[in-house]
């Protein structure tokens, strides 16, 4: 059983007393910017990438790993006790759960997503491992030609199922494509759009864009909103066990968001997001038994179902990264750029050249959901004192860790100023409601796109009807073709708008 | 003719706009031929389907109707002005002044930008915040960060 063998190897890596370190802190931090509304994922590991310059490479991606994954986690907490969804994959789970915690059942509610959460995580895992090697078995078959056209269907397939206006998001990829564009030109060694900066040449970093668009601008259009008067709902969660009743109504909802979730998750595009969506659309569709709870109202399975769908999607969007070096998300892209940091080429050569780091991460992914669950059941009730802490001490902390991260990339004021530039153009997007995630996911894959692009182009003589006979490739753009034109007919359209405004 | 919505006219000129800047700016550098594609073939091709793009937008945005306009609302300059500005003085003043000077007064400047300022709670967390950063960054990461002024000659 090589699965068995590869498992093996990564537990035994997960296992070491300094792994085992990172992954419980991570997750940590990730239920601690979870719990905070307005602080996101990718602004927090866009922050601490510069700190992961003193750490291996096996450690920082596993702590890395653990902040995505926990977030999930802390988000669905605040979303259930006080009807503000931390993350954005917890906006479901706020309907049905934030009922339950006001009928006084909030410990059931905490622990069926929670319970839920580690039984989808657990299947998210083992999903990881076993479907990993044939992927990359598949992805070393891939020429030039072959890899533009998949970078073309991971970027449109992240934009088709994401929300808003469809033709925006496609621009906005351009927009980070060409920012991309900034940099030496590997080929013939011209430096491009770099107006005689030195700093150009090397081409913009990423963490000044990331840090700049969603640190400093989310914090520029959180301020100029008026400030929000939460209810903050401390009173009785003793209670954290369901009584069996819960347990038989949720267990079916669990299975059935797992399941989504892990197949939504692998989708170019997908994720947690998506999946905590589908897992409640397809709950509520799901009929249940007489007497039931109706949702909307305190229904149990409306609170297990997205909770195991997000967390299962937010495991196996890890496998487009591994495999193919293609991030499915703006998360995933900044975990890409760490693996570049630190010298680790993404793609399907990491699982044989970087075994430790590749099997470790899986199994490091089981270890820290394990820890999550023995973590946050007990600590809830400090996880909601820190709710208290107001948003006027929370952002002048937020833009001191980056100005010094931003300074300490390179030692170098230059950064900084870059990303104070980007923060003006990142509250320009959230003015003309312009996604910024696609940018960065463009940003990221743009040079590895214009390097395959033209090499293929070498290759063919110019002809470029290459990408269209050879079959892989042309069944790679024949598929992102066809997500285009689906999203764009009316009838799905108009469900598509429904599905992401099914809130509250 | 009438903007039917504010925020996809404006995204639709910025779309065109920087789209056709890089195309422009890429026709400095080679363009080569398919066989050969140079350095400005990518960028090129990019610039011009971004403007192009940007010009669906945009006449969409004259077009079609949408409830309430679209409208952009109100821009907040203050958080705008005094965030950025207090970013890019940080980076002006720590390579000079030192952490122990900038970072406070990056804090401060900062938490001046909300609408819930007062003064003491935020000299409270310069002085958190600044120890704090001294403890984890340059005392637990080694991270080489300029720590007082210049002037005082370490």
């Amino acid at each position: 059983m090589e699965l068995l063998n590869n498992l093996a190897l990564g537990f035994g890596v997960a296992f070491t007393l300094q792994n085992v370190f990172y992954a419980f802190f991570g997750a940590l931090l990730g239920t601690l910017i979870g719990v905070l509304p307005g602080l996101g994922p990718v602004a927090t590991i866009a922050m601490l990438l510069p700190s992961i310059y003193a750490l291996d490479a096996t450690p920082a991606l596993i702590m890395l790993a653990g902040i995505y994954y926990g977030a999930q986690y802390g988000g669905s907490t605040t979303a259930i006790l006080i009807n503000v969804p931390g993350e954005s994959s917890s906006v479901v789970t706020a309907i049905d759960g934030y009922q339950m915690a006001r009928r006084g059942r909030a410990g059931a509610a905490l622990a069926a997503a929670g319970l839920g959460s580690f039984f989808a995580g657990c299947v998210g895992t083992i999903i990881i491992a076993a479907f990993a090697p044939p992927l990359t078995e598949l992805a070393f078959k891939f020429g030039p030609a072959e890899y533009f056209s998949l970078m073309v269907l991971g970027l449109i397939g992240a934009v088709v199922l994401a929300s808003g206006s469809l033709i925006k998001a496609i621009s906005m990829i351009i927009l980070g494509l060409l920012l991309g564009q900034i940099n030496t030109d590997v080929i013939s060694g011209v430096p491009r759009f770099s107006f005689d900066i030195p700093e150009l040449t090397d081409g913009i970093g990423f963490v000044a864009i990331a840090m700049g668009v969603f640190g400093f601008g989310e914090i520029i259009a959180n301020l100029s909103r008026p400030a929000e008067h939460r209810e903050v709902f401390t009173k009785d969660v003793k209670d954290i066990w369901p009584t069996k009743q819960d347990f038989k109504n949720a267990y079916p909802a669990v299975l059935r968001g797992t399941a989504l979730g892990s197949i939504l998750g692998v989708l170019p595009g997908g994720g947690a997001l998506l999946a905590s969506f589908a897992a409640y659309t397809l709950e509520k569709k799901t009929r249940g038994k007489p007497g039931d709870v109706p949702f909307g109202q305190g229904n149990i399975r409306g609170v297990a179902g997205p909770e195991a769908a997000n967390n299962a999607g937010a495991q196996t969007s890890f496998i487009p990264m591994l495999t193919l070096g293609i991030p499915p998300n703006a998360v995933m892209a900044l975990m890409v750029g760490a693996m570049t940091i630190k010298g680790i080429q993404p793609g399907p050569q990491v699982m044989t050249s970087n075994p430790e780091l590749f099997w470790g991460l899986i199994a490091s992914m089981w270890v820290g959901n394990l820890m999550l669950i023995i973590l946050n059941l007990p600590l809830i009730g400090l996880w909601i004192k820190l709710l208290t802490v107001p948003y006027r001490f929370l952002f002048p902390a937020i833009m001191a860790f980056c100005c010094i991260g931003l300074y300490t990339l390179n030692n170098n004021n230059f950064d900084v100023f870059m990303a104070a530039g980007f923060g003006i153009v990142g509250y320009l997007f959230f003015k003309l409601g312009c996604e910024p995630a696609p940018l960065l996911l463009g940003f990221i894959l743009g040079p590895m796109m214009e390097e395959n692009l033209r090499r293929a182009l070498l290759l063919s003589r110019g002809d470029w009807t290459a990408f269209v006979t050879k079959p892989l490739s042309a069944g790679l753009l024949l598929a992102a073709l066809l997500m285009i034109v689906i999203v764009s007919l009316p009838s799905i359209k108009s469900r598509r708008e429904e599905a992401f405004h099914d809130e509250p | 003719m009438k903007i039917k919505s504010q925020k996809d006219f404006w995204s639709g000129l910025m779309f065109v706009g920087t789209g056709l800047a890089f195309a422009a700016g890429a026709t400095n550098y080679s363009f080569g031929s398919s066989a050969r594609p140079g350095p400005g073939y990518f960028p090129f091709g990019l610039g011009v389907l971004l403007a192009v793009l940007g010009a669906v937008i945009l006449f969409k945005a004259l077009t079609i109707e949408t409830e309430g306009g679209d409208r952009i609302g109100h821009i907040g300059w203050r958080p705008l002005c005094l965030i950025v500005a207090s970013v890019v003085a940080f980076g002006l003043l720590l390579p000079r002044l030192g952490m122990i000077v900038s970072l406070p007064l990056l804090v401060v400047a900062a938490s001046f930008a909300g609408d819930e300022f007062k003064l003491k709670e935020s000299l409270i967390n310069a002085v958190v915040l600044t120890v704090g950063s001294w403890l984890v960054f340059i005392k637990g990461l080694n991270l080489v960060i300029p720590l007082w002024p210049t002037f005082l000659g370490n």
